[in-house]
């Protein structure tokens, strides 16, 4: 079953606790450098990691290459800011090496061994998610990775494990999907009538929800509901097509046109007999 | 005894370009892109794929036009510009690869498309298709070097293969053009409505045509002031007929495409993308569309050179329209290339002149029969002349 994450804006107290745990666990450098003096020794407990988190959290920074999650402020609202995890990812399917790949458990994961670096998946990231190395001579594409290697040791990502306020909590896709809805239900004036990412580009493992309209929070708006990898699938799937048409059009023309050249050569062989 | 080459004006500029380019290849390869480029997470692509990469590869078409005119449609008289288009096209070729081990983060692992496959990915039909094509023009033009050397048995060999390999490779020109614009499909949220369309691929193939053309005339005129090559007006002339009926095609095309989707009421606003779209439209189509339905434009050598500037222009906005112009909006910051990119553009291009003014020198490029100018038709070295030729087969 594909794990998402809610996140529950109404319940964000902005506290940043879930930026520091993702550059913790990524070991990433944090905002304040003298803060990496209380760190706990590792191997770092889950306990270390939720008491360091809570009270050493960071706001309003913006993704980077070494920021992969953000907690950011749009009219008083806080929003965490990371990778969607699609469920039909648009960067899994521009890649041409197929350096990203969508996993069963869920996360959208990177082998940087295979990318070449073209930032195709930059470019087409439909929420701009996709940041990028350029101050190093051999660099990477950085995201989310929603904690695949926690996940596969049976830990939750380091952000929901670190929430303080349960405004962001990792589970089965379906389960927090009907969780997301059943809230919906229960106060429908007090939340914006819409899970976001349930359907916006073929839905997405994470999930949103808010009490004003989504664009006010800073969330792309006006997404299609078809995954974006169809726009071009439609076009590559039309070229076995093209080519064997194409193909025997030319092939075709080439030999209509051929007769010139033969009735040329058939009367030049008569006039020398 | 060694002459020390002649010092003109055009040779200094060429050796000062080449000086900055490589400043700031070493600053690229040494210090990373950040260092080289004024790329961002916000702006991932800039001029070295917007120009080098799209415009490069557009402008190399002549290549596979005039193949597909002079085997595949048997139109013999135009077998005169036929090579030139060939070097152009597989040097083109060869530095749009030199540019995108500029652009890649990773330029060591440019080889990776050939093992790692994502069928799903129009980077990766693009990546082959050029591969592929690449060898098609080093082996469409291998001829006049084989020539040069006389090796006449696999001279034998690569003439017989001339129609499959040109039929391939208009197949493999179709593709991968068209496949630049649909590198675009994927963003219908970032991208300008006056570019965005869902025949995206149709519009580069076609234009890719008309630029095609339009870059034989402009070669044409160049090679003769350079080299003291004659014109080929009767040639010219056609050509440039050809392309006043693609221009046509892309305009009504064009037209109709941004009405369907209602792109046409962001006229009204007067902003940088109706600006640039304008003078896009105006330079490159109606202009050139217009001059060209005089006779007295197609059949004069300087009219012709004019409007295939003009073609050449037009194309050039339109790819830079395509690829940051449109994107600049959603994007949320402006790029503008730092000097550094600059530099290693027009180092590319100047290599290319240089590189074809070079194979001219040495191989019989022109088919005067000798590998050198001012003998067969050449009309000598201190100008050029014009003079209608009537081409016999």
């Amino acid at each position: 079953m594909s794990k998402s994450i809610l996140v529950d804006t109404t319940k964000c107290i902005g506290c940043g606790a879930c930026a520091t745990a993702c550059k913790i666990v990524n070991k990433l450098p944090l905002d304040d450098p003298g803060a990496a003096k209380d760190l706990p020794a590792n191997p770092l407990s889950e306990d270390d990691l939720v008491t360091f988190a809570q009270s050493h959290g960071e706001v309003d920074g913006k993704l980077s290459a070494t920021t992969l999650n953000v907690v950011q402020t749009h009219g008083g609202i806080y929003v965490r800011r990371f990778c969607m995890h699609c469920q039909e990812p648009t960067c899994v399917s521009v890649c041409p090496v197929g350096a990203l790949y969508k996993t069963a458990a869920g996360p959208v994961v990177y082998d940087a061994t295979r990318c070449m670096g073209c930032r195709y998946c930059m470019m087409a990231c439909p929420f701009s998610v996709p940041r990028y190395e350029w101050k190093s001579a051999l660099p990477k594409v950085k995201k989310c990775t929603m904690c695949a290697l926690r996940q596969a040791k049976g830990l939750q990502p380091g952000c929901t494990a670190v929430c303080p306020a349960e405004a962001s909590i990792f589970g089965d896709r379906e389960v927090l999907l009907s969780q997301a809805e059943q809230r919906l239900r229960e106060a429908p004036t007090k939340y914006f009538q819409h899970v976001y990412g349930r359907e916006e580009v073929g839905g997405t493992s994470v999930l949103y929800l808010s009490g004003v309209p989504f664009e006010q929070l800073g969330l792309p708006a006006h997404l299609p509901g078809d995954p974006m990898p169809l726009l071009t699938y439609r076009v590559l799937s039309k070229i076995p097509n093209l080519v064997s048409l194409g193909g025997l059009l030319l092939g075709g023309i080439w030999w209509i046109t051929s007769r010139r050249e033969e009735v040329a050569k058939a009367e030049s062989e008569e006039s020398d007999r | 005894m060694t002459k020390f080459p002649k010092i003109t004006f055009w040779r200094v500029v060429l050796v000062l370009v080449l000086a900055a380019g490589f400043y700031s290849a070493v600053l690229r390869f040494v210090r990373g892109l950040g260092a080289a480029t004024n790329l961002s997470d916000q702006f991932p692509w800039g001029i070295w794929i917007g120009f080098d990469v799209l415009c490069g590869v557009g402008l190399a078409a002549g290549g596979f036009t005039l193949a597909a005119i002079v085997y595949v449609f048997h139109l013999e008289r135009f077998h005169a510009v036929l090579r030139p288009s060939i070097l152009t096209a597989f040097l083109g070729y060869a530095l749009v690869a030199v540019a995108l081990l500029f652009d890649l983060g990773k330029p060591y692992n440019i080889w990776h498309p050939l093992v790692m496959w994502n069928p799903h990915s129009v980077m990766f039909e693009v990546a082959w298709c050029v591969m592929l094509y690449l060898t098609v023009l080093a082996l469409e033009f291998s001829p006049v070097v084989l020539e040069r050397f006389h090796l006449h048995t696999p001279l034998r060999i690569v003439k017989a293969a001339t129609i499959p390999l040109v039929i391939v490779g208009v197949l493999l020109s179709t593709l991968h053009q068209s496949s630049l614009g649909s590198l675009f499909l994927i963003v219908p949220t970032k991208l300008h409505p006056y570019w965005y369309s869902p025949l995206l691929p149709v519009f580069f193939f076609i234009s890719a045509v008309g630029v095609g053309l339009a870059m034989v005339i402009f070669e044409s005129n160049l090679s003769a002031r350079a080299f003291g090559r004659e014109i080929e007006m009767p040639l010219l002339e056609v050509l440039g007929r050809a392309m006043a009926v693609v221009l046509a095609f892309y305009g009504l095309l064009k037209f109709q495409d941004l009405w369907g989707r209602g792109a046409l009421s962001y006229l009204r606003e007067p902003s940088t993308e109706t600006v640039l779209f304008l003078l896009e439209i105006t330079l490159g189509l109606v202009i050139p569309l217009a001059m060209l339905l005089f006779r007295r434009v197609r059949a004069d050598r300087d009219g012709l050179f004019g409007v295939s500037v003009l073609v050449i222009t037009g194309f050039l906005l339109n790819r830079l329209n395509v690829s940051i112009t449109g994107l600049e909006a959603s994007s949320g910051v402006h790029y503008f290339p730092r000097w550094t990119e600059v530099a290693v553009t027009l180092s590319i291009v100047g290599a290319g002149f240089l590189l074809f003014s070079l194979a001219v020198k040495y191989l019989d490029v022109f088919e005067t029969g000798h590998g050198r100018r001012g003998t067969g038709y050449g009309v000598g070295e201190t100008g050029y002349g014009v003079r209608d030729t009537v081409f016999e087969e």
